[in-house]
């Protein structure tokens, strides 16, 4: 196993170890989820279950519908008009994709923080008060903008430039921005795609930073093609691959998922193996 | 891109010598005339209309422009009813066919579906092709009449406490058939600009907002238009140029009548139109010299329309990218 | 959030319920405007079509118009003077812009410093801002004053409004060829002019076609230029630029005014072809465009 790998694991396992499943409360069940663009399958038959107040991360080699995987999770895939889904995805027991669910309420309690940084062009202030207001929290409202973004170690650095353009910051201001605008709104998930990719080393220890801090208010499913990190920051770590069909056809599958240090020290399935330890992907 | 080192070619060049270089002259010396013509015909614009409208200019001065009397028989002109004119239907027009062309633009970019987007587009922009001349033969004989008989008198009964919507009358050609006229033409070219600059505003930003969980108005009116408010307004000063521009859909159904009334069912008229309508002779010099007076000040709101929207577009492209 | 919240996804709660209101209030909206779009251009086609079609025969196209309203006799004839009229109008103005707009593209994409460019780039703008009706009265004011109406000067005036449309779209088409044929040409030794006029305008035809042919589209149906240079117009077909000749935009301008049902007929119908022409012309710049795109990307290596 690469030794780098082994040492993050080592340095996290300062971190207490988890109860046993059946005691942790569950976010979300995926059961048998299968997502399919047009008339091709992104992932098939995904099952898993989604923990409160952990660090879920999502690995696995490009192609293998991390990315798709966890829009599902906030409806987001809606957007996509080829899109269509089987399955189903249970949050806190109520199905997401009922037929009476509203997507936006969905997205409300379920957030998302995109691979690269995407702020409004407005200013700092404005891009954490937009959301408060539409939603209707406008009591307290700068209260709430400066928790938020104290919460995403944002608030020193722009205190007093509030109402400057978040165009100016940088990308890793700028990300830390956009946690700040997605939990001033209180969601009780936080879904993340890739947050720390288009950053640099320093900006992405930042966010990784706030992950431990905050995963006691928020639950996290964070995808990342970076291992150590998700070895640094998780908690449950789910192993996604690509698996070939007769025809060639490509589609997504859940290989393995398990507490972050198993799967990362003692892999049951070979294929995770391989990938853990860069054999492949 | 353009300017590439020839000199140091025709060092290296064997056979090209005098001829090549004779060439090369004359070709670039025909094209910067022609270029340089360009400019010139601009500035001759503004000289030869400037002279044609002496005449008037030196008899009426500045109160050619609020003066409402158009007097053949005592030759004593003013502007003052057209510009009025000019002024209510191309504000009128503004008014209607902006929101209008804002919702096509929302329709094609955010809410229709994929099949519908292409053929819509393409009408949108066939409405554009229309010759106004044409617009103005339907809006004589079709429009006016059936907004006559089927518009005006409900507009009428149920606003007719704004002086705005008075009696209807009988005519058919009156200010609001050509404000309904000019909303139809200036109404593709506020569409279409204004659907391109929806479709740039990048998908991420969009998605930022959803992901919030705003419904797509929210975000439409939270992203979409603050990201493109510059173009939308550069949009709508190049659809209002269009309006005050047009001379001929608005001759033929606005009832040439000179003088102001605030009531939009009564007659009217607008610069563009009187310089239309009396294109078949003018009774004296002053009159066609008065004329060309009205031209030049179209020529002059033309042109300072056109150059704010300009600056618009990229005062609010420099706003957008920068830290302020 | 407390558990109580989670329960959010399924009860709406009333503020959510507003929000959704007003979001379908919208769209609603949206659909209503562009139904209104369709519709207008729908009913203005259909009218035309309708009206138009039940005046065309073959007379239109034989014989002309004569003041017949006016001392009685046959009334409705034909539009022939302006059919003929406007091929040659619009014939001298394609003549007039086509290679000055040429000239413009080249200077600036060939051999404009970049502040050059940019202030050509400007005037072009603005002269297509200026509207058709000053054009007109530019143009009466430069040579009708002095020398009388002609389709000569309705030729020029439509020129010049044909101009910042054929001056744009051939620099456009000059932009996309690629540097490296200008390199590749002048390396074999060939000069700048043999250059541009032999390897690279050729490229370009196709697209500075479909500028032409939508300038014609574009200028077909322009009458304010026509009303003061080239509008005042004799009885019977005539052929000589230096008169001024009858066109189907000022005939169906004329024709419009006027109270009796046979000219308005005539209008339509006049209308009905004007339109035609129009679909037809940019239906076939359309054509030129896509044949043109696919040779020059055929023909990049």
């Amino acid at each position: 196993m690469s030794s780098t790998i082994e040492a993050a694991v080592r340095v996290e396992t300062k971190r207490q170890p988890l109860p046993p499943r059946e005691r942790l409360e569950q976010v979300f069940d995926v059961q048998d989820l299968t997502a399919i663009y047009g008339s091709k399958a992104a992932l098939k038959d995904v099952s898993m279950e989604v923990y409160k107040n952990l660090v879920t991360a999502v690995i696995g080699p490009s192609g293998c519908g991390k990315s798709t995987f966890i829009r599902c999770l906030n409806r987001m895939n809606d957007l996509v008009p080829s899109f269509r889904q089987t399955g189903t995805i249970r949050y806190h027991g109520q199905d997401i994709g009922a037929r009476d669910v509203d997507p936006v309420a969905v997205r409300r309690t379920i957030g998302m923080v995109f691979q690269r940084p995407n702020p409004f062009p407005k200013s700092i202030y404005d891009n954490v008060a937009w959301g408060l207001k539409v939603l209707g929290m406008k009591d307290d409202l700068s209260e709430r903008v400066e928790r938020a973004l104290t919460q995403a170690a944002l608030w020193d650095e722009v205190r007093d430039r509030l109402k400057a353009s978040a165009l100016g910051l940088s990308g890793g201001q700028q990300q830390r921005l956009c946690i700040a605008r997605a939990i001033a709104v209180e969601p009780d998930v936080v879904l993340m795609d890739e947050p720390a990719s288009a950053l640099d080393p320093i900006a992405t220890q930042k966010i990784e930073q706030l992950l431990h801090e905050l995963k006691q208010e928020y639950t996290f499913v964070i995808v990342t093609h970076n291992m150590q990190q998700a070895a640094r920051v998780a908690d449950m770590t789910a192993f996604f691959s690509i698996s070939r069909g007769e025809e060639g056809e490509r589609w997504g599958e859940l290989i393995e998922y398990d507490e972050t240090e198993k799967i990362f020290t003692a892999p049951s399935d070979k294929r995770t193996e391989d990938y853990v330890t860069g054999r492949f992907g | 891109m353009t300017s590439l080192d020839v000199s140091a070619d025709a060092a290296r060049r064997p056979f090209s010598g005098r001829r090549g270089r004779l060439g090369d002259l004359l070709l670039q010396g025909a094209a910067g005339i022609a270029a340089l013509g360009a400019l010139v015909l601009v500035g001759l614009i503004a000289w030869k209309v400037i002279q044609g409208a002496r005449l008037s200019i030196s008899t009426f001065g500045l109160s050619f422009v609020w003066n409402t009397t158009w007097d053949q028989v005592h030759n004593v002109f003013g502007a003052g009813a057209f510009l009025y004119g000019t002024a209510v239907t191309s504000f009128g027009a503004l008014i209607l066919a902006t929101p209008i062309a804002l919702g096509i633009a929302i329709f094609l970019t955010e809410l229709a579906p994929r099949w519908v987007r292409g053929p819509v587009t393409a009408l949108v922009e066939t409405l554009a092709a229309i010759p106004s001349v044409v617009i103005g033969l339907w809006g004589i004989l079709v429009l006016g009449p059936a907004l006559r008989d089927h518009v005006n008198p409900v507009l009428h009964s149920v606003l007719g406490f704004i002086p705005l919507f008075g009696p209807p009358g009988t005519y058919g050609s009156n200010v609001f058939t050509a404000i309904v006229v000019l909303t139809i033409m200036i109404l593709p070219i506020i569409a279409s600009i204004s659907r391109e600059l929806f479709l740039s505003v990048p998908a991420e930003l969009k998605e930022g907002a959803l992901g919030l969980g705003t419904t797509r108005w929210e975000m439409i009116r939270g992203v979409v238009f603050p990201y493109s408010r510059g173009g939308v307004a550069a949009a709508v000063i190049l659809g209002f140029g269009r309006a005050i521009g047009e001379a001929i859909a608005v001759a033929q159904v606005i009832g040439a009548f000179t003088g102001i009334s605030i009531n939009l069912f009564h007659p009217g008229n607008t610069a563009g139109g009187q310089i239309a309508l009396n294109a078949q002779g003018a009774s004296s010099g002053l009159e066609t010299s008065s004329l060309i007076y009205l031209a030049l000040i179209l020529l002059v709101f033309s042109i300072v329309v056109n150059l704010l929207a300009q600056f618009i577009v990229r005062r609010s492209a420099r706003r957008l990218w920068t830290a302020t | 959030m407390s558990a109580a919240d989670l329960n959010l996804l399924q009860r709406p709660n009333d503020r959510l319920r507003r929000r959704r209101l007003v979001n379908l209030g919208m769209e609603v909206l949206a659909w209503l405007a562009a139904a209104i779009a369709v519709a207008i251009l729908g009913i203005v086609v259909w009218s035309v079509a309708k009206k138009g079609a039940g005046a065309l025969n073959l007379d239109l196209f034989t014989k002309s118009q004569a003041n017949a309203s006016l001392f009685g006799g046959p009334v409705r004839q034909g539009l022939a003077n302006a059919f003929v009229g406007t091929l040659i109008v619009v014939g001298l103005a394609t003549l007039m812009a086509l290679p000055f707009g040429i000239l413009i593209a080249i200077y600036v994409n060939e051999f404009a410093p970049r502040a050059i460019k940019s202030l050509v780039g400007l005037t072009l703008d603005v002269l297509a801002g200026v509207p058709a009706i000053v054009i007109g009265i530019f143009v009466f004011s430069l040579i009708v004053v002095a020398h009388g109406q002609s389709a000569y000067a309705g030729g020029f005036a439509l020129a010049v409004i044909m101009l910042p449309f054929v001056a744009r779209a051939t620099i456009e088409v000059l932009a996309l060829v690629p540097n490296s044929l200008r390199e590749a040409a002048l390396g074999v030794g060939a000069p700048r002019w043999r250059v541009t006029l032999g390897v690279v305008l050729p490229q370009t035809i196709g697209g500075v076609l479909t500028g032409a042919t939508l300038a014609v589209a574009r200028v077909a149906g322009e009458t304010a230029p026509l009303l003061y240079t080239c509008s005042l117009v004799a009885q019977g077909t005539h052929w000589n630029p230096s008169q001024p000749l009858q066109t189907i935009p000022v005939a169906i301008f004329e024709l419009s005014e006027s109270a009796s049902t046979d000219d308005q007929a005539l209008a339509w119908a006049g209308a009905l072809v004007l339109i035609l022409f129009i679909l037809f012309a940019s239906l076939g710049a359309r054509w030129l465009a896509t044949r043109s795109r696919r040779k020059m990307l055929g023909a990049v290596r």
